[in-house]
């Protein structure tokens, strides 16, 4: 308890002393580099981290977590927005938060634990005047400097189940594919039914009707098999599969608001599946995981087969027992 | 002519004055310059493949309008796909008046290229090749446009697709010509597209040489307005290798041209031997559907002069021994499923299932020499094909 005591006062200076240093050593984020026509070159040109390898954000900055999130690969994702001074974010229904042009979204993909940790890469999607662009920077073996990455890379990862992959950080255009709507790039995750009442309220001040609807993730078995399973779907599946996108031609749409069972795989044939379908007939057959394709595709990391198609090396276990459930206890 | 000077000085126009070309070869680092060069060209440029043999980690991706990607031949320059550890195609286009042209993929995991809502594109001279042959494990689409207005493909070759060499999906004004299809399951299909014309194509050793399909449940449907003539439809005799689950498994070893659901189909001009089950097939969609937009029937369908040497010889069919028996020891060139509406040039041969409605299974069946009349009318061919600016892209 003694111990622990002094541990704590220990931490309260630190703390204050990091608040100094914070105040001192802040960076203030660069408006020109988020809004400007360049493609910045590191990602310290925009100033979003006081202590960028420690990922401690400047003032301005502000993390947020989604309830359910994206599997990518079992990557720690620590996720930031920033909108310019004198704007506001703002939020009309369970949707997309509309995000004031200036705002940048920075997500970065970290492996291991505590003084393991190493990060491995920064999105960012900036909201310029002439739409979104989104642009992956990789962070360097030293863990002092992130580069743009236009072209992606490749890097060898452990991921918290101890498998050792080659990671894929995307190219500019792979970004487009997941986050392309109706041409445009548009942000995916922060939809308000994804984000808690307690973060709507304390950063935009409204908590619009349907928000914070979707299951947080790792406290999910009271949301029922079919909240979780449809949540899993429209976040790690519906940015692609749904009108507008880049699965479009598929006719598959996995939206959480989607209630028609044909448009979400039951009892549908696959379209342009090709091999992907693995010799089974029908995207969901109620009761029969085992015969559905979109478990099947889940379940494999063969390119060509598996999904989703980018961002994936490995199989998401816990994301696939949660389609096996739902499918499992479909009334047939 | 002066329309034409004209035209051409309004496309010069848009092109803007400082194209350049940008030069990849192969070797180290492939993989990340030529995918750079693919994001950071400028409308109007072009990327230059040098001749030789890229070693391709990843699939390859072009979001830039105008762009031309050129090689050294389809022969000189191969990207090679052997290697491919993610995506699910070889090289991925999304954007509007690209020109592919004069170069190889080899053995991409998933589809070949695929170009989606990708208007006014150019195939030309591309080769896309699964070097196992066939093999229910090979990608399944390898020249695969989608969602787009605008479609030339022209002299390219695929080998070994384990669901159609050149697909072509809901989309509108194709032209697929001069190319060669070889060993797929499917050769060619056009599938939910509309104004297509399938023209001076060799499709041979694949299950089915040319497919016209009409599907349910897709966000583009109505087929028609297909021209599919002057074609070398020949020994289509490979066993389908397709995974099942897709629609393109339940095609029958031997079919030479196919059209499935439509309207204002003309078949005419091709020559077809070799094609062991039927060598031109109409028939309804076969499945159950619940999808009201929805016309399952062929309607409209016109088959008009074409060169048949012999008929079904060998059909997989259910009841084969008895149907050939009934036929005399083959089965006339034309299978009609006998729903929607079939017209035939005079003194065309072939035989109806003459089914009572579709999607119900061959139950009720009754086999018989098809008669059907003559095309009444001349086929309506305005608005067919390719934009003519596609054509003048390949004068280039």
């Amino acid at each position: 308890m003694k111990h622990l005591g002094v541990f704590f006062c220990a931490l309260l200076a630190f703390a204050s002393a990091a608040a100094v240093e914070a105040r001192r050593m802040a960076p203030e984020v660069s408006d020109a580099a988020i809004q400007g026509k360049a493609l910045p070159r590191t990602l310290e040109e925009f100033g979003f981290f006081i202590h960028a390898d420690a990922q401690v954000p400047t003032l301005g900055v502000i993390p947020y977590r989604l309830n359910t999130p994206l599997y990518s690969d079992g990557a720690e994702k620590l996720r930031f927005v920033y909108v310019p001074q004198g704007n506001k974010m703002q939020a009309d229904g369970e949707g997309l938060i509309d995000f004031p042009v200036g705002t940048a979204l920075i997500k970065t993909f970290a492996f291991g634990e505590g003084e393991k940790r190493r990060l491995i890469e920064t999105r960012v999607l900036l909201h310029r005047a002439d739409g979104w662009l989104a642009l992956p920077y990789v962070w360097n073996e030293e863990q002092t400097q992130a580069r743009l990455a236009i072209a992606g890379a490749r890097v060898p990862v452990t991921t918290p189940e101890g498998e050792k992959i080659s990671y894929r950080v995307p190219n500019k255009n792979q970004c487009k594919e997941c986050h392309g709507l109706n041409d445009a790039v548009v942000p995916i995750g922060p939809k308000a039914r994804n984000l808690s009442r307690e973060w709507l309220e304390a950063n935009i001040g409204v908590v619009p009707q349907g928000a914070d609807t979707l299951p947080v993730w790792e406290d999910r078995s009271p949301a029922g098999t079919n909240a979780v399973a449809r949540a899993f779907l429209d976040v790690n599946c519906a940015h692609c599969h749904r009108p507008g996108a880049t699965a479009s031609n598929s006719g598959l749409d996995l939206r959480w608001e989607q209630d028609d069972p044909h448009a979400i795989g039951v009892m549908k044939r696959p379209v342009a599946a090709g091999r992907g379908a693995g010799g089974l007939l029908f995207d969901v057959v109620p009761g029969k995981p085992q015969e559905s394709i979109l478990l099947h595709r889940m379940l494999s990391n063969e390119p060509g087969v598996a999904m989703p198609e980018l961002g994936k090396a490995t199989i998401d276990r816990e994301g696939a027992d949660a389609v096996r459930r739902w499918i499992e206890e479909m009334p047939q | 002519m002066i329309r034409t000077a004209f035209a051409a000085t309004l496309l010069a126009s848009t092109t803007p004055l400082l194209a350049e070309t940008h030069t990849i070869s192969p070797g180290e680092g492939a993989q990340e310059r030529l995918q750079e060069a693919l994001i950071l060209a400028q409308p109007g440029d072009e990327i230059v493949l040098e001749a030789g043999r890229y070693a391709m980690s990843d699939g390859l991706s072009l979001d830039v309008d105008g762009v031309t990607l050129r090689g050294a031949g389809m022969d000189g320059t191969v990207l090679d796909f052997t290697g491919q550890q993610g995506a699910g195609e070889g090289l991925l286009v999304t954007s509007d008046n690209v020109t592919m042209r004069d170069f190889a993929l080899e053995n991409p995991k998933g589809d070949g290229v695929k170009s989606k809502g990708a208007d006014n594109i150019v195939y030309h001279r591309i080769r896309v090749t699964w070097t196992r042959g066939p093999h229910a494990e090979n990608g399944a689409y390898g020249i695969y446009p989608v969602e787009s207005t605008g479609v030339l493909v022209d002299g390219v070759k695929v080998t070994g697709a384990s669901d159609a060499g050149i697909y072509v999906g809901q989309s509108n004004r194709i032209t697929v010509r001069n190319s060669i299809a070889e060993a797929n399951v499917a050769g060619i299909e056009i599938e939910n597209s509309r104004n297509a014309l399938v023209e001076h194509n060799i499709a041979t050793r694949n299950t089915g040489g040319i497919l016209v399909f009409d599907l349910p449940n897709l966000p583009v449907m109505g087929g028609g307005n297909v021209i599919v003539a002057n074609n070398l439809v020949v020994a289509n005799d490979t066993p389908n290798f397709a995974p099942p689950g897709n629609i393109v498994a339940g095609v029958r070893r031997g079919t030479g041209i196919m059209v499935m659901a439509n309207e204002n189909v003309l078949i005419e001009d091709n020559i077809l031997s070799g094609n062991p089950t039927a060598p031109v097939m109409v028939i309804a969609y076969t499945q159950p559907y619940d999808d009201d937009r929805y016309n399952p029937l062929p309607r409209e369908v016109v088959v008009g002069p074409n060169q048949f040497d012999g008929g079904g010889y060998d059909p997989q069919l259910d009841g084969a021994e008895m149907l050939l028996a009934a036929f005399g020891g083959e089965l006339p060139p034309v299978l009609w499923d006998g729903l929607g509406s079939l017209s035939a040039a005079e003194g065309t041969m072939g035989w109806s299932l003459n089914l009572p409605e579709a999607g119900k299974g061959l139950g009720g069946a009754q086999p018989g020499l098809m008669t059907v009349d003559a095309p009444a009318d001349s086929f309506d061919r305005s608005g067919i094909g390719a934009p003519a600016e596609l054509d003048a892209r390949l004068q280039s």
